[in-house]
């Protein structure tokens, strides 16, 4: 998984012309990201290749002469031979037969120094290319601390191409880069490599052009293997990873309420603020109650969806990731999935789009549309908001498990739980039936442990809270203004209609009798016809209606509208309601990016019908479950 | 790259204990398959020992080439191995 979550839709980007582009190529877990992000900064853009569905990261340099260059981070690759699509897509960048990406003016080939023997294979096949290249070695301050040792200037010798030693992560070594991207590229001088279909053979030339670079491979990573005897343990393992997703859990409760009531705060008072200053002009309601009210309901959530991503950017940047794949490859394999289909399913717990985006990296196509398919099971962090207001209107904060797990948190984790089990229970028949496939090999490497740089953690956060902010501000807040326009609407006497008699009320009475078997009223079902966009947009939409209502005036907080939503739901309404939530397939974006990563409207269709229909039934037995019990 | 001269008996890589090292000699899985595992360090030749697994010792991490790649048994039993004594 290269990145943890970009819900927003990428678009084509081109480089600036007048400007160099340099590729940035490396295999998996050698740094390349992290450089990139030391080289780049806050100047960098997701974007995908025209016309295929890889992502990729551009970025803008600025270099110490005050030039600029234009940086493209291409995916990790063990090798070009065209077998996956990133390594398709890597070579193909690399030779300039993408349209619209420039063929690259020179590579930074970054390798991870502290398994050199291995990762100079990768050498021999882009040097090939015949591209100017520097070779970086990164983990410089790695192999130095498990004393190995390697010369550049020798290495440089021996591939006929310059050699930096650096760390990347440190920021060590970096000005050799920056004066290297700052120089004139020299063409590379042809040098004698071996056949590169033979892996033997380029495994035998990487031995002897290592051994005559001085090359001295690190002792083992003893820390690495001191926490694997704990985090792979045939007991211990299982429970830390059960203790560190509870923990995350209840830290995503406790931790982040103060952060929200500071936002929440902050929102009703500037929109008071608003109020009180403007004139008293239609345009103040939609202000006061469509934007503040709408917008301000969902912006509340950005501390607890920010909290998520750096856990799982923790667990990612760690290395912890890879071993809890490991642990989970049986349990998929029983529901006929394996190990790296745990990840994407992982990330998307943050985000489905990126989660689909990742299943690239699964080479059995079967699989790989299974696990795209039962991706959006995982509770993303779009339902948190929806299930953070449901909870904490309609569930009293208990201790439940000594002072450190409480009802609320339960209540989250059992969410949590279902939307999991609707996605092995899937799994299971999907590969049981259309989907059924051989099983293929599981080959996963595990990465040293490294400690997670704030940098790259920093940068994770802020490129989240844009697409958050950024996604509150088109399409919530496009969905916030029609859906408040459809409530004033048609005037009566001159004047907005009650809220029942607009084109909104008509249209949620409409939906009512459909609906109604589940506990939910006509208010509820507007959100949900809204909720289609993307799920939080039903807290955007619930804050304008009561909002226009005069339960939540002037208002973006929570707290008003769980008073008010206390007041349209029973308590089993409000469980059908969560359990809709954990089911239905309400985002664009990600039938969208289905659409593209699939090519074409059979499996999105199929994807939006079923949970839909899961969900509709879901929610009417829980309805009559939790009612049947009390 | 450690070529042994050892003669030990061979084996199948899932047959390995944890800590136990073996030296392998041929991949018998498709084409394909075997260029993954050799780019991964799987390369006839080289000296590959077993160290910590999934729970129930299925996937296990080998060590390899200097890192540590986890395979299913159900591939490790594909690659022939002569044991070092």
């Amino acid at each position: 998984m290269s990145s943890a979550g970009h819900c927003s839709g990428p678009a084509a980007v081109m480089p600036a012309s007048g400007r160099k582009t340099v590729a940035l190529v490396g295999p998996p877990n050698a740094g390349k990201t992290t450089l990139f992000n030391a080289l780049t900064g806050l100047r960098q853009k997701i974007a995908n290749f025209p016309g295929i569905t890889v992502e990729h990261h551009t970025g803008v340099a600025r270099l110490p002469n005050g030039r600029e260059i234009d940086l493209i981070d291409l995916p990790g690759v063990y090798s070009l031979e065209p077998r996956s699509e990133d390594e398709r897509v890597t070579r193909d960048a690399l030779e300039g037969a993408i349209p619209g990406i420039p063929k690259p003016d020179a590579v930074l080939l970054i390798l991870d120094a502290t398994n050199l023997g291995r990762h100079l294979m990768l050498a021999a096949q882009v040097l090939s290319e015949g591209l100017p290249t520097l070779v970086v070695l990164n983990m410089a301050d790695d192999l130095a601390n498990r004393s190995g040792k390697v010369d550049p200037e020798k290495l440089a010798q021996q591939l006929d191409a310059p050699v930096a030693l650096v760390s990347a992560s440190r920021g060590e070594g970096l000005e050799v880069v920056r004066e290297y991207l700052a120089g004139q590229f020299a063409v590379p001088k042809p040098v004698e490599l071996p056949i590169l279909q033979d892996v033997p053979k380029c495994r035998q030339w990487s031995a002897k052009v290592a051994s005559h670079a001085g090359y001295q491979a690190p002792a083992p990573p003893l820390w690495t293997r001191r926490l694997d005897q704990v985090f792979l343990h045939p007991v211990g393992g299982p429970l830390v990873f059960l203790a560190v997703v509870i923990l995350v859990f209840q830290l995503m409760f406790s931790a982040a309420q103060p952060l929200m009531d500071g936002v929440e705060a902050l929102i009703s008072a500037s929109g008071a603020w608003v109020a009180a200053y403007l004139p008293a002009v239609w345009w103040r309601d939609l202000l006061v109650e469509g934007v503040w009210g709408g917008v301000g309901a969902v912006v509340v959530f950005l501390p607890q969806i920010l909290l998520l991503f750096l856990f799982i950017g923790v667990l990612e940047d760690s290395g912890y990731l890879a071993r809890a794949a490991l642990i989970a490859d049986r349990t998929m394999a029983k529901v006929g999935l394996q190990g790296k289909s745990f990840i994407p399913l992982l990330s998307a717990y943050a985000c489905a789009v990126p989660a689909i985006m990742a299943t690239r990296t699964i080479e059995n196509q079967r699989d790989r549309i299974a696990t795209i398919l039962i991706a959006p099971f995982m509770t993303c962090s779009a339902r948190l908001p929806v299930y953070a207001l449901i909870i904490a209107a309609f569930i009293p904060e208990r201790p439940l498990l000594g002072p450190l797990v409480g009802t609320r948190a339960a209540a989250l984790l059992g969410l949590y739980l279902l939307g999991f089990l609707a996605a092995v229970l899937t799994a299971k028949l999907l590969k049981s039936s259309i989907l059924k496939s051989d099983r293929t090999p599981f080959m996963l490497e595990m990465p040293p442990y490294r400690w997670p740089t704030l940098r790259s953690l920093g940068l994770r956060l802020w490129d989240r809270a844009l697409a958050f902010l950024r996604r509150a501000g088109t399409v919530i807040l496009a969905v916030t203004v029609v859906l408040w326009v459809l409530a004033h609407v048609p005037f009566k006497d001159g004047k907005a209609p009650p809220i029942e008699e607009s084109v909104a009320g008509t249209l949620g009475r409409t939906i009512e009798p459909v609906i109604a078997p589940m506990g939910f009223n006509w208010k509820i079902g507007i959100g949900l016809l809204t909720s289609l966009a993307a799920r939080e947009v039903i807290v955007g939409t619930l804050g304008t209606i009561y909002g226009i209502e005069g339960d939540v005036e002037g208002e973006g907080g929570s707290g008003a509208l769980q008073k008010a939503i206390q007041a349209d739901l029973s308590p089993a309404g409000a469980v059908a309601l969560l359990v809709f939530f954990a089911f239905a397939m309400q985002c664009m974006s990600t039938s969208a990016v289905v659409r593209r990563e699939t090519g074409g409207w059979k499996w999105p269709l199929l994807q939006f019908g079923y949970m839909t229909g899961l969900a509709y039934v879901g929610a009417l037995v829980a309805y009559h479950l939790v009612r049947g019990m009390s | 790259m450690q070529l042994s001269v050892n003669n030990g008996p061979t084996s199948t890589l899932d047959l390995l204990r944890e800590g136990q090292e073996a030296v392998l000699e041929r991949l018998d899985v498709p084409a394909d398959t075997a260029r993954r595992l050799m780019e991964l360090g799987f390369v006839p030749g080289h000296t590959v020992s077993a160290a910590r697994s999934a729970p129930g010792g299925d996937p296990r991490v080998f060590r390899v080439d200097g890192s540590e790649v986890a395979l299913r048994l159900e591939t490790a039993r594909h690659l022939q191995v002569r044991l070092t004594e």
